[in-house]
């Protein structure tokens, strides 16, 4: 007993115990060689890196309540550049011309609305078809990123609104308005799982389908909800994103389930479903976001950062097992 | 009882599934505040009967009657909200949740806007925990729990709806000894509030402790209703089965060999401690005891598949280590595992290469699997035990119970192993194939194999064993002869009861 | 019930669907456009789909033992990479050698990691697949990497040569393919494989060193992609470094088209072929009709998931989900 609470202790807090280290590490080994003389734990650089988190970030929460859901949604980074060519193009779309910059929430919604719908899609197909999320997002990653190139070709969709840049830039209480949308993702998705009949039903399902399907859950329902919540939250960390830069490629948001993937591994997340937090998978994410800045403080390049990030994967996997391993007596198949 | 309004009441239940008759005019009634056990051997139609029950298969023909009204059961949700509730055998609990979410689950009290109300579902859990007398409350993670306290949530479950009926199914297969007196209490209470209980248990002594009346299927059929009062163990069984419990012990002797496995104090932790035993060429030694007795440890250790954590392991007199079961094969021990379909079969897989897969890379014609030499194999154990397959091709997933076991069994004779361990080989297998294994268990001992029968039916341990050794809580008590052998001193043995002095 | 029952119906087309279905395509893109059964053509598709192609067949086998490998395209852009350097560096005599022991030596990595440590190899795959992405950029310093004498080299006759009026990289992709499908059917390597993937503990119980077999899984991947980097290198004789990134997701389409399941146990190397050739084609054949390539991308997805659904729908006798 003494040891499995010590384990879960190690396990619960391991994320932010990891936080703490970069932190230090990234400071001492700054000091003798980083490339800029600024130090690592700078205020601003700091700011920034929430700031920096945010995309990701917004993602990983829809993608933990999937995951605890006991699914998957590998076609985030489709939905996203999707939701992207949406809010910027609609802006330019005639029917809105005298809106004036009232096109703001008309582009915002019908951009939210896509992410919604195409997650819906999602849901559905996983629901009524019964074939696994993996298979059915995979197809839906190349089904959507073809739709994102059957929209404008390979060409890039261009719009600047400076009213939206000046909103995306804008800093209130010394945070940028891509930290509060990361926040307010958090602390809602936090509440929607630990405090609400879904959230917790989305739990049960995760944990033991069965049982939760004889206690007259409906499964069905509550995973297209979840694939619904990710798609909308897809479109947001898009709308955050695109607000500021104004321009889309049809191959951004390549690689991004990955990211995210990881971000909610290392926050703990288990990937049969059942548990999960979605404080931890905030660590996740700046965790991640603070190895990024780190290592590029200390003058490696993105190549490394690859490197040492599918290593952490790895090693957090193989951590985790060794935490989890029964004792000696375990029957060995 | 002057004929008071039953609470649940079957009337000529019918269920066929293709090819079976899985339920032939089934009729029961449970009376408000009796305990009224349901017996029958695997098989025989209880586990089909309760999902009947419980909505998930519809019958045929023949009612469900809850409190004189005719219903359809739509699903065990629609059962519990007509005031049917089971409490199953196996644990269906969602382990990250806590108590008070599970036992609740699906019916989460809420608030407004689809908030659980905390506050609400503490306050019930903890009344109904109370009633339990349970060490844990409403917000412990279920996972924390002991298996028996999980079985107590299981039983939490039932009581937090005004229940009309509630069936247990093997309550007590996980429980220990205070604990069941608990759970006896609740079912006290339960009775004293007019709820029916359905009381389904292999075990003799509870049902005579606790029920009230008697009900016994057959092969799907309804044998007829007893008052248990009136009636004995000897009564039951017969019932149960159709004739009377064949309890006569292994006769015949044969020849006995060296001695080819010895086992010296071997431990492997908290699994079972210091057993020593020897199994000699032609001699079949019957391992019994309950459940988590440590027997099947013993074997998988045996086996290489767990590493002891002391003693040493003889094979023809010389100490071997064992670390895998590639390991034991080579050293020519091959284990009939206890779940057939999780550990002895690839369901997905052909019948002949299930049976030729620990000697596959043998049979080679060059780099290539021999075709012919695997068919062979196949043939002459299909021919030898009497396997009923359209042929080599079929998938092991559409055979009976029966025929998956023969082709496990033909899969380690073909290995032709010095000491062969079958766990539970008979297990929810008809009866037919069940003497046929038997006896080909004894054929084999008398063809100089050192065989090692674990069982948890006694008949079968005394039917097959020259020697049994009987194990409580990982430690063996006893090791008899089969003349030495009774039913009384055996059950004594298993309990835990002055065991050590005899031996 | 006379004739064909639906159900029959459906166990036909859960075994046979992907035939029928490449039938048909071929069927409709030939109406659509008749060049599309021109034997040039039909040639162009294979050669096209060789890299791809050979990729599947090692991700079939790691598929069929119940795992996944994510990291084979970014495994790919390695090999690639390295071998271009090595060619200028230590010539293409050695440098071809060097590259498969180094790609191989990642696959026993993974497969070290997957097989031996137990880890779950969606996760192992996909850290790999970021890790070695950044070992390739570590390697060439982020730029792209040319073979300095394009015109003077025989490397170039992996990727672009012709045998009797074969392409190589067709002759490669069927030979590998032939070796291989005889190994997963006929071999006692080959039914561990089906063994481990199908009930992973019943193999163990009956002696199956499953840690080896799914390590050698592995290493086959790995040797498959260290393959198609060869042929890629040798077609293009100058690469980025990001060539092979999302083709992890193309081949483990093919082989999901192929009908191998991802829980393991089933699956075949000729019908992972078939499944890459159906890609291929779909690609052809849009872009015959007149379509731009990405086209593709959505009729794959929806043959995908049709594919799936029809073949678990015959396998459970209902075509919609029991899920409530």
């Amino acid at each position: 007993m003494q040891a499995g609470q010590l384990s879960k202790y190690l396990k619960g807090g391991a994320i932010w115990g990891f936080i703490v280290f970069e932190l230090i590490f990234f400071s001492v080994a700054g000091e003798f060689l980083s490339v800029s003389d600024k130090a690592f734990m700078d205020a601003d650089n700091m700011l920034l890196l929430f700031k920096q988190s945010a995309p990701i970030g917004i993602i990983a929460m829809g993608m933990t309540i999937v995951m605890i859901n006991g699914n998957i949604d590998l076609s985030v980074g489709a939905i996203y550049a999707i939701a992207a060519i949406v809010l910027l193009d609609s802006m330019t779309w005639p029917a809105f011309e005298g809106l004036g910059d009232m096109v703001i929430p008309v582009a915002w919604a019908l951009a939210l609305l896509s992410g919604v719908v195409l997650g819906a899609i999602n849901g559905l197909i996983v629901w009524k078809t019964g074939v696994d999320a993996f298979i059915v997002t995979l197809g839906a990653m190349l089904g959507y990123r073809g739709l994102v190139f059957m929209y404008n070709g390979e060409q890039p969709t261009s719009h600047l609104n400076w009213t939206l840049v000046d909103f995306a830039e804008a800093q209130f209480l010394g945070l940028h308005t891509a930290t509060w949308f990361l926040l307010a993702v958090t602390l809602a998705i936090w509440f929607l799982m630990t405090r609400t009949v879904h959230g917790r039903n989305a739990y049960a399902i995760g944990n033991n389908r069965e049982a939760a399907v004889n206690a007259g859950i409906r499964v069905g329902p509550h995973m297209m909800i979840n694939f619904m919540i990710i798609g909308f939250l897809a479109a947001l960390s898009a709308i955050v994103f695109y607000s500021e830069s104004g321009s889309v490629n049809p191959n951004d948001g390549e690689l991004y389930e990955l990211w995210v993937i990881t971000a909610v591994v290392l926050g703990g997340t288990k990937l049969t479903g059942g548990a999960g937090s979605i404080i931890s998978t905030f660590g996740g994410v700046v965790a991640i976001q603070l190895l990024r800045k780190g290592l590029a403080h200390l003058g490696a390049d993105t190549s490394t950062v690859n490197l040492v990030i599918g290593l952490i994967l790895i090693a957090v996997l193989f951590l985790d097992r060794q935490l989890n391993v029964k004792g000696k007596e375990e029957l060995k198949v | 009882m002057s004929d008071p309004t039953p609470v649940l009441r079957l009337e000529g239940i019918v269920k066929t599934f293709p090819g079976v008759r899985a339920l032939d005019g089934v009729s029961l009634t449970i009376l408000p505040g009796e305990v009224h056990a349901l017996m029958g051997e695997n098989g025989a139609g209880k586990s089909t009967l309760m999902k009947v029950l419980g909505g998930i298969h519809q019958p045929d023909e023949g009612q469900i009657i809850v409190s004189e009204e005719p219903v359809v059961m739509s699903g065990p949700l629609d059962a519990k909200a007509k005031g049917i509730v089971f409490i199953h055998q196996e644990l269906s609990l969602a382990d990250e949740l806590s108590v008070a979410e599970n036992i609740y689950l699906g019916e989460l009290p809420r608030k407004r806007f689809g908030l659980v109300d905390w506050a609400e579902l503490e306050a019930k859990t903890n009344a109904i925990l109370e009633k339990l007398k349970v060490g844990f409350n409403a917000k412990t993670r279920v996972g924390d729990l002991s298996i028996a306290n999980q079985q107590m949530v299981e039983i939490a479950r039932a009581l937090t709806v005004d229940a009309k009926a509630v069936i247990f199914d093997e309550p007590t297969a996980s429980l220990t000894d205070a604990e069941k007196i608990v759970l006896f209490e609740v079912i006290a209470d339960l009775q004293a509030q007019g709820v029916g209980i359905a009381y389904i248990s292999h075990r003799m002594e509870e049902i005579f402790k606790i029920t009230d009346r008697i009900s016994v299927l057959r092969d799907g059929q309804y044998q007829g209703t007893v008052n248990t009062a009136d009636t004995n163990e000897e009564g039951v069984t017969q019932m149960m089965i159709g004739r009377k419990l064949d309890l006569s012990r292994n006769e015949s002797h044969h020849e006995l060999g060296n001695v080819a496995l010895e086992v010296r104090d071997l431990s492997c932790g908290k699994l079972f401690q210091n057993v020593s035993f020897e199994v000699r060429r032609g001699e079949v030694v019957g391992f019994y005891g309950l459940v988590g007795a440590g027997r099947t440890e013993i074997a998988e250790t045996l086996f290489g598949l767990r590493n002891p954590t002391g003693g040493t392991i003889l094979l023809d007199g010389e100490v071997v280590s064992i670390n895998s079961p590639y390991d034991a094969i080579e050293k020519g021990i091959s284990l009939v595992p206890e779940d057939r379909k999780g550990q002895g079969l690839v369901l997905g897989m052909n019948c002949r290469d299930n049976m030729t897969l620990p000697q596959v890379d043998d049979l080679k014609a060059g780099p290539f699997v021999a075709d012919g030499a695997e068919i062979a194999i196949f043939d002459l154990y299909r021919d030898k035990l009497d396997i009923r397959t359209p042929g080599w091709k079929q998938q092991v997933g559409n055979l009976s119970g029966g025929n998956q076991q023969k082709i496990v069994i033909g899969k380690w004779l073909s290995m032709h192993p010095n000491v062969l361990i079958v766990d539970e080989p008979t297990r929810g297998i008809d009866v037919g194939s069940k003497a046929e294994i038997h006896n080909l268990l004894r054929e084999l001992a008398a063809q100089g194999y050192a065989v090692i029968v674990i069982s948890s039916e006694m008949p079968e341990v005394l039917h097959v064993s020259d020697r049994i050794v009987a194990m409580y809580s990982g430690r063996i008590t006893r090791t008899f002869t089969s003349e030495e052998v009774t039913e009384d001193n055996l059950i004594q043995a298993i309990s835990g009861i002055g065991g050590d002095k005899v031996a | 019930m006379a004739g064909l029952t639906k159900s029959q119906i459906g166990g036909f087309l859960a075994r046979q669907g992907i035939l029928v279905a490449f039938a048909l395509f071929i069927i409709g893109f030939t109406i659509a456009n008749p060049r599309f059964i021109d034997p040039d053509n039909i040639m162009g598709v294979v050669r096209s789909s060789a890299i791809l192609g050979v990729m599947a067949l090692g991700v079939t086998f790691v598929v069929i033992s119940g795992n996944l490998d994510l990291s084979v395209g970014s495994m790919m852009s390695f090999s690639t990479i390295v071998v271009l350097d090595l060619h200028d560096k230590i010539g293409p005599t050695l440098a071809i050698p060097t590259m498969f022991a180094m790609t191989l030596a990642l696959g026993a990595f993974i497969g070290f990691l997957v097989a031996f440590l137990k880890l779950n190899s969606l996760i192992v795959t996909l850290g790999m697949l970021s890790a070695i992405h950044g070992l390739t950029l570590t390697y060439s310093g982020g730029k792209n990497m040319d073979i300095a004498d394009k015109e003077g080299t025989w490397f170039s006759v992996f990727g672009q040569g012709d045998i009797a009026g074969i392409s190589v990289p067709i002759l490669i992709f069927l030979l590998l393919a032939l070796v291989l499908g005889v190994v997963l059917a006929k071999t006692p390597f080959g039914r561990k494989v089906y063994a481990v993937g199908g009930n992973g503990t019943a193999a163990t119980f009956s002696g199956v060193r499953r840690a080896r077999v799914v390590f050698m899984c592995y290493i086959i991947s790995a040797f498959c992609v260290a393959t198609a980097g060869l042929l890629q290198a040798s077609r293009s004789l100058g690469s980025q470094n990001t060539v092979g990134q999302g083709l992890e997701l193309e081949v483990l389409a093919a082989v999901i088209l192929g009908g191998a399941s991802l829980l393991g146990g089933s699956g075949t190397i000729f019908k992972t072929v078939i499944g890459v050739l159906i890609l291929g084609f779909i690609t052809n054949g849009l872009l015959l009709v007149g379509l731009q390539f990405y086209v593709q991308f959505v009729v794959t997805w929806v043959i995908i998931i049709l594919a799936v659904w029809l073949d678990i729908a015959a396998k459970r006798g209902k075509l919609w989900s029991p899920i409530a």
